[in-house]
């Protein structure tokens, strides 16, 4: 299985995320923000960092990206794509998910091992988590206030879309305690927390986060 | 011609710069500001007159690009001089 993880001008994270990759089992391709060609994979990671200097919103021109055409199409036809903070900033703003991330209500940037609920363990990046397991991964992020209007809250939460909440206290004001949301079939999925950051006890707070890689394996496989 | 796009947080979504403005213009003495809402401003510079259609053209840029309609609204207008929501004094922009 072969997993693509997108690199854009200001991304931080795509080595961290190939490497969750093959922690995972998977081969990680490195796709570049300028070509519309993703190789063969069977799966995309949009990584985290600061895409286009988050110049004019975060994500919104990696929206526009040629990459993103293709990740565009193929996440419509069903491929899983996984947002990791700045690529969910990317995932809403290509309208791939619903709502928004907004800076911080608490004015600073957070950078803390993040407890989360997992709510929705039925999706291609979230299988090999249990419905209310709790797990610890890194949230580092300055613009990670989800916000939506009411009645796409209301939807989100009535057809199991929210994917994980934050435990404990809301570190950033998003809405609902909302950490992370899926598509309506399952397949794309947009998370602040870093994953990626917690698959190895010596790098990160736990192995928490490899799930979501190991996850997407099973469900590519199984597909 | 010049086209103006402003942009600026929806009413209802938080504004947490528009927050630090408030606090520091208060820890500076004015008291008499109630409330401060932080948005952005874009200058168009167009090859041809602002027409309807290109303003329509405009229109579409703003929300496609510019503006996010999720959390902000933005206004379309022509020239580069700005008048205030009370009426007052046009200012001149880019002095």
């Amino acid at each position: 299985m072969r997993v693509g993880v997108v690199t854009f001008p200001g991304s931080l994270d795509d080595q961290d995320a190939a490497r969750a990759v093959r922690y995972a089992g998977a081969e990680a391709v490195s796709l570049w923000h300028g070509e519309d060609d993703l190789a063969g994979v069977d799966a995309v990671v949009l990584p985290g960092g600061f895409s286009y200097g988050d110049y004019l919103r975060c994500g919104a021109i990696a929206r526009f990206a040629p990459v993103m055409r293709s990740v565009v199409k193929a996440a419509r036809d069903g491929m899983p794509v996984l947002g990791i903070c700045n690529g969910f900033q990317i995932l809403c703003e290509a309208h791939l998910l619903p709502g928004a991330l907004i800076r911080n209500d608490v004015r600073t940037f957070v950078c803390r091992d993040q407890a989360l609920r997992v709510e929705n363990a039925d999706t291609a990046w979230t299988s090999g988590f249990e419905a209310g397991q709790q797990i610890v991964v890194p949230l580092k992020s300055g613009e990670g206030g989800y916000v939506a209007p009411e009645a796409t809250l209301d939807a989100l939460e009535a057809d199991g879309r929210v994917v994980a909440r934050y435990a404990g206290s809301n570190p950033n004001g998003s809405m609902r305690d909302i950490a992370g949301i899926t598509s309506e079939n399952g397949r794309v999925v947009g998370l602040m927390p870093h994953p990626e950051h917690a698959i190895d006890a010596l790098t990160g707070p736990g192995t928490d986060g490899l799930g979501f890689f190991t996850s997407v394996l099973a469900s590519v496989v199984s597909a | 011609m010049s086209v103006v796009v402003e942009v600026m947080p929806k009413p209802e979504i938080l504004d947490p710069q528009g927050q630090a403005v408030l606090n520091a213009l208060h820890r500076l003495g004015f008291t008499e500001v109630l409330g401060v809402r932080q948005g952005k401003r874009f200058e168009l510079e167009l090859s041809g007159e602002a027409d309807p259609a290109v303003l329509a053209r405009i229109e579409e840029a703003a929300a496609t690009l510019l503006a996010n309609p999720v959390i902000e609204e933005h206004t379309v207008h022509v020239g580069t001089t700005v008048h205030d929501v009370a009426g007052h004094e046009p200012a001149a922009a880019g002095d």
